[in-house]
Formats: structure tokens, C-alpha cells, sequence
């Protein structure tokens, strides 16, 4: 309890100076505040928002460890020297190349967020517990670091501090930091060289002249919006043995982790079931547009209309960006029916710009911005409707 | 200042600063997002609305006394017409290759809202030497910003300035480019200028506490 007390010692010492928001922030980090309420009746809950973030990054964490086994193994494959998927080899290069990236997001993050906290004499917030555990899942897996510290710099101020900091953010901070780096440099987050370390290295190698064979780590949905075949089966993209960004490509672990979110009540079911019906109702159409013959084999969309709908659920991104992204809290719609409505349409449009735009490869992380803008809208509208339907019974029962 | 009596310079100022027409009247932003990708087209900008503008004040403060109000937005199109296109065959003659790359905003010039804005609110009141004080101070303020976003979007978008690479060769890889440096891609759309201006904002605001609103 040495280092309890020591927080406790610091805390009181540098209470009402400048720096007293991030010494509470450490101290309530690491155990319950020792302050109590005085007045007034409490209910005593143990789920702050902290546990709240922690369970999330729990749910996260597997999804992490499996993308750094990931990222050897499919390293070593595309260099023609496979190993197996659960070694040390593997685990190495995942280790070297997914832990730099962590150290960054979260170093750059959470260095803003006591600034700011400083500066404004606030006390520092969880939001970016989970953001920082986010962001190195969803960017490629050799993103030069510096680039990843200049978007999360700019995600956390423009996407977040501006507004307020935490929950009063419109957008997903994790994804405006995905959408900075895809606009800002975007050679590095698209293509077929992204997606499998050492890819881009090899290809330097080969424009200096060495004597060497290019790696293509070609993602499924590049494949399929060319027109060619896939060389990996349903349960390599269920399992996730495919290349990708670091943390997205396991669906059954995003699976697991979103029945421990559902369990403990920290996601929203609502969200990632009716994304998921979304994304079904928009394969769906599109599989219809095929078989009633409209997009023939020499159309440029006839890869990616004719993918069967469910398959739409195990490439790309769609699972990772509903179960995580999408029930973010303080972005989501808040209202029951709203999140219906707010989660079908993130489905829905991910998969429209998926088959259509084959700019943006992976539409799922525009959609869920473009419907983080129109979430408090949609909860308008739910509420104002309930309110007219009240209203309704109200003067049927004074009549 | 010897040359200007207090009041007068403080119509020159004001705008540059606390009273700026982008960050603080907002107004004119549309030009600003749409030709700050190039540091050169901003000070061409900057430099037409500046003779736009400081004419234009002029002239509308001459007739100020013989426009009926009735038709005076038709009568202060004309004026400001008159001036853009001056302008614009100006730029044709002496820089074509400019007035390619600023093509129509310039003639989008007659639209700024900043002009018909100074016209109404400072013009049709006072003589025409205040006038003239007040078109050239609220030009510069404007022309400020746009040189300020402009120096940053291409400075960091394209790693020039001036179309003079100043960050070393991005395809040759030198300077700061062999350390792994890259363009921001995202500084050439309009989006980011967007963004720069709002953080001039931003730093304008925290600096001035006056300028706080609630």
C-alpha cells in the first residue's frame, strides 16, 4: 500500500495548485477516491466511468494480442517462410511493431489530456482510456509513428478538446484520428502494400535494385473490388487470419468481446444488432441487383455486389467498427429507438461505400462519423414523436 | 502616427485584429477555404480585395448622398463589378497563369460578403477618406488571415512556398523528406482550411479575453 499512500501524500501536497487535476487522475486511476459525499441520500455503485472504459478495454484486449500474433504470421507467410500462427516468432514481430504503436497513441493522447486538463483546471477525463487502446487497432500495421502521434494530437484537440473533452465530443475521437491519417497520408492507409509488415520495406529494397519478389498483402476487399479471386476461406476470415489493420480481423474474438460488453451491460445491443441487420439489408439488395441481372460480370461493381450478403459481415471491418465504435456512448444516438435507426443506417451506408466508391476500400469508419453527426438529430425526432403521441393520449383521455 | 490622426488609424487597425473581418465578423470565409491551397493565390487574393474593396468605398462614398436607398445593393453590384473586373482583366494580362488558378474567384470577388458588408455599414455613412481608411484596413485584415492559412496549407500540404520547395524533394527524398517526413494530404482540401481558421480563432479568443462571449 506504499504507493497508495504516496499518491495520497502527493495529492494533498499539490492540492489547489495548477497541477492538482492530473495527481487526482492518477490516485482515482489507480483506486477508489477517498473522498465521501456528505449530504444527501447515494446509491453507491462500483461502475464509474473508469470501470466502465476498463471493461471496454478488457473486451479489447484479446483482440490486441491476436493481432500482434497476426501480424508475424502474416509477415513471415508473405515473405515465403511461414511459421505457425501461435509462435514466438510470430509474436515477436507483432510485439515490436503493435506495441510501439500503443505506447504512441497513448503517450500523445493522454499528455494532451493532462495539458488540458492543467491549463483548464479540470480534472482529467477517462475518455481516452479507450480511445488510445482503439487507435493502434484500427491503422495498418507499419504507419510510420510519427504520423499516428500527429493524428492523435490532432483527433484528441480537434475531435474532442475543443468541444469540451469527454462526453461532449460529437465524433468518435478514435475514428476523426482514422479519418485524419486516410485524407492526411493516405499512401499509407490504403493499397496492398499497408496491410502486411515489411511490405512497403520490400519495395524500397526492389526500387534500389534488389533482386527480390514483391509482397502483396492484398486485402480481401481489394481483391474482390477487382474482379479476382480470393485465396482465403470463410474461416480464415472468421478467424481472422487474414491481413488487415492490427485488431480488426478476428471476428470471433469481436464476437466474444462484444457478449462480454452486452454482459456487463457496458455496450449497447441495440447498436451492434441493428448495424448488423443494416449491413445484411444492404448485401442483400445489392445480391438482388446480381441475380435479377442488372450488374453483369463486366461491371466494375460485380466483385463486391455479387460477395454473399453475410459474407459482407467477415471481411473488412464492419464487426470491429459496430461492436466498438459504433456504441460509443457519448456519439451514439441515446434513445432506444434511436439507436435502432442510428445503427441500421451505419450498416447500411457501410456497405454502400464498400461496393461503391472504390476510393475508400473500407467505408465503415465514414459511416459511422457521417451517423455520429446525425445522431442528435435522429434523438429529436424520436423524442418529439413521443412527445406528440403522449400529447395525443393526453387530450383522448380530458376528452 | 504623424500621418493619420488617432480615429483614422484606428480604422485601419481595428480589422486587422480585434475587429478581423474572418475571425470575428466571419464573414468572407467561402474565399478563404476555396483559394488558400497556395500561398501565392492568397496574396494575389489579399491584394485584389484590397484595391476592390478600397476603391469600392471610395466611390460608394462619393455617391452615398445621390443613391436613392431603394436600389442602392443594385447600384453597390455595379460599382463592385466594375472594380472585379478591372481586376480580373488585370490578371489576364500580367498573370495568366495565376488568374488560371484563382479562375473564377476572382469574378466570385463581387460576392464577398466582406464588401458588400463595409459598403452598407461604413461606406454609405461617412466621407470618403474614412471610407477609404476603413476598405483598406478591413482588406488587410482579411488579406492577413488568408496569407496566414494560406503559408500553413501550403507549407504543409505541399512543402513549398511560393511553389519554392522549402522542405527539401519529396520524390528525391532530401532535406526533411529523407527522415521519413511526409505531405499532409489533408492540408490541400478544404476541410483543413476550415480548421486552420478556427484555430486562428481560437488562439485570437484566448489571447483577447474580451473577445470571450458566453
Amino acid at each position: 500500500m506504499a504507493l497508495k499512500e504516496k499518491l495520497h501524500t502527493l495529492k494533498e501536497k499539490y492540492k489547489g495548485t495548477k497541477m492538482a487535476p492530473a495527481f487526482n487522475a492518477l490516485h482515482t486511476f489507480l483506486y477508489l477516491p477517498n473522498e465521501t459525499t456528505h449530504n444527501g441520500t447515494h446509491i453507491k455503485a462500483a461502475d464509474d466511468l473508469k470501470r466502465t472504459m476498463n471493461t471496454v478495454i478488457i473486451a479489447l484486449i484479446p483482440c490486441l494480442i491476436f493481432g500482434m500474433f497476426n501480424a508475424g504470421y502474416q509477415h513471415f507467410a508473405a515473405l515465403g517462410t511461414p511459421v505457425d500462427f501461435l509462435s514466438w516468432d510470430a509474436l515477436y514481430i507483432g510485439i515490436i511493431k503493435v506495441l510501439p504503436l500503443v505506447v504512441v497513441s497513448y503517450g500523445v493522447g493522454l499528455a494532451i489530456e493532462f495539458l488540458f486538463a492543467v491549463i483548464k483546471g479540470h480534472e482529467v477525463e477517462e475518455g481516452y482510456l479507450v480511445t488510445g487502446m482503439l487507435v493502434p487497432l484500427i491503422v495498418p500495421i507499419d504507419l510510420p509513428l510519427w504520423m499516428l502521434a500527429v493524428a492523435v494530437a490532432f483527433g484528441v484537440v480537434i475531435g474532442k478538446e475543443i468541444f469540451g473533452g469527454t462526453g461532449m465530443n460529437i465524433l468518435n475521437p478514435a475514428l476523426t484520428i482514422r479519418a485524419f491519417l486516410f485524407f492526411a497520408y493516405p499512401t499509407w492507409m490504403s493499397g496492398d502494400k499497408v496491410w502486411v509488415h515489411g511490405a512497403v520495406e520490400r519495395d524500397a529494397q526492389i526500387a534500389s535494385g534488389a533482386n527480390l519478389d514483391a509482397i502483396s498483402g492484398e486485402t480481401i476487399l481489394g481483391s474482390y473490388a477487382q474482379n479476382s479471386s480470393v485465396a482465403y476461406d470463410y474461416w480464415d476470415m472468421f478467424l481472422g487470419i487474414i491481413p488487415g489493420s492490427v485488431g480488426e480481423t478476428s471476428k470471433l474474438l469481436i464476437i466474444a468481446g462484444a457478449l462480454f460488453l452486452i454482459f456487463t451491460k457496458v455496450g449497447s445491443w441495440r447498436i451492434m444488432l441493428s448495424t448488423v441487420i443494416g449491413a445484411l439489408a444492404m448485401g442483400l439488395i445489392f445480391n438482388a441487383f446480381v441475380d435479377a441481372g442488372w450488374i453483369g460480370e463486366t461491371s466494375k461493381f460485380y466483385g463486391l455486389m455479387s460477395v454473399p450478403f453475410w459474407q459482407h459481415l467477415i471481411i473488412g471491418s464492419i464487426l470491429f467498427g459496430a461492436v466498438y465504435m459504433a456504441t460509443d456512448p457519448v456519439t451514439a444516438s441515446q434513445t432506444n429507438k434511436g439507436k435502432w435507426i442510428y445503427g441500421f443506417l451505419i450498416g447500411f451506408i457501410s456497405i454502400m461505400i464498400r461496393v461503391f466508391n472504390p476510393a475508400y476500400p473500407e467505408g465503415v469508419f465514414l459511416a459511422i462519423l457521417l451517423m455520429n453527426v446525425f445522431a442528435p438529430t435522429i434523438d429529436h425526432y424520436v423524442i418529439q414523436a413521443n412527445v406528440k403521441q403522449r400529447m395525443k393520449r393526453l387530450k383522448a383521455k380530458v376528452a | 502616427m504623424g500621418l493619420l490622426s488617432k480615429k483614422d488609424s484606428k480604422l485601419i487597425l481595428d480589422p486587422l485584429a480585434d475587429n478581423n473581418p474572418i475571425t470575428i465578423q466571419v464573414l468572407g470565409i467561402c474565399s478563404a477555404l476555396a483559394i488558400t491551397a497556395e500561398l501565392k493565390a492568397s496574396i494575389v487574393m489579399a491584394i485584389s480585395v484590397i484595391f476592390v474593396l478600397g476603391a469600392g468605398n471610395v466611390v460608394v462614398s462619393l455617391m452615398r448622398n445621390i443613391i436613392p436607398s431603394k436600389i442602392r445593393i443594385i447600384v453597390q453590384l455595379i460599382i463592385v463589378a466594375t472594380l472585379v473586373i478591372i481586376v480580373d482583366l488585370v490578371l489576364k494580362a500580367y498573370a495568366y497563369e495565376l488568374s488560371k488558378t484563382l479562375s473564377v474567384f476572382v469574378g466570385l470577388i463581387i460576392t464577398n460578403c466582406i464588401i458588400m458588408g463595409r459598403f452598407e455599414a461604413f461606406a454609405l455613412g461617412n466621407g470618403p477618406w474614412k471610407s477609404f481608411l476603413d476598405g483598406i484596413g478591413n482588406a488587410l485584415g482579411y488579406g492577413v488571415i488568408l496569407i496566414i492559412v494560406g503559408f500553413f496549407r501550403e507549407l504543409l500540404g505541399s512543402g513549398t512556398l511560393l511553389g519554392v520547395p522549402v522542405l527539401g524533394d519529396p520524390i528525391e527524398k532530401t532535406g526533411l523528406y529523407s527522415i521519413g517526413y511526409e505531405n499532409n494530404g489533408f492540408m490541400l482540401l478544404s476541410p483543413m482550411a476550415l480548421i486552420v481558421v478556427g484555430l486562428i480563432i481560437w488562439v485570437q479568443r484566448s489571447r483577447n479575453k474580451a473577445l470571450i462571449e458566453d
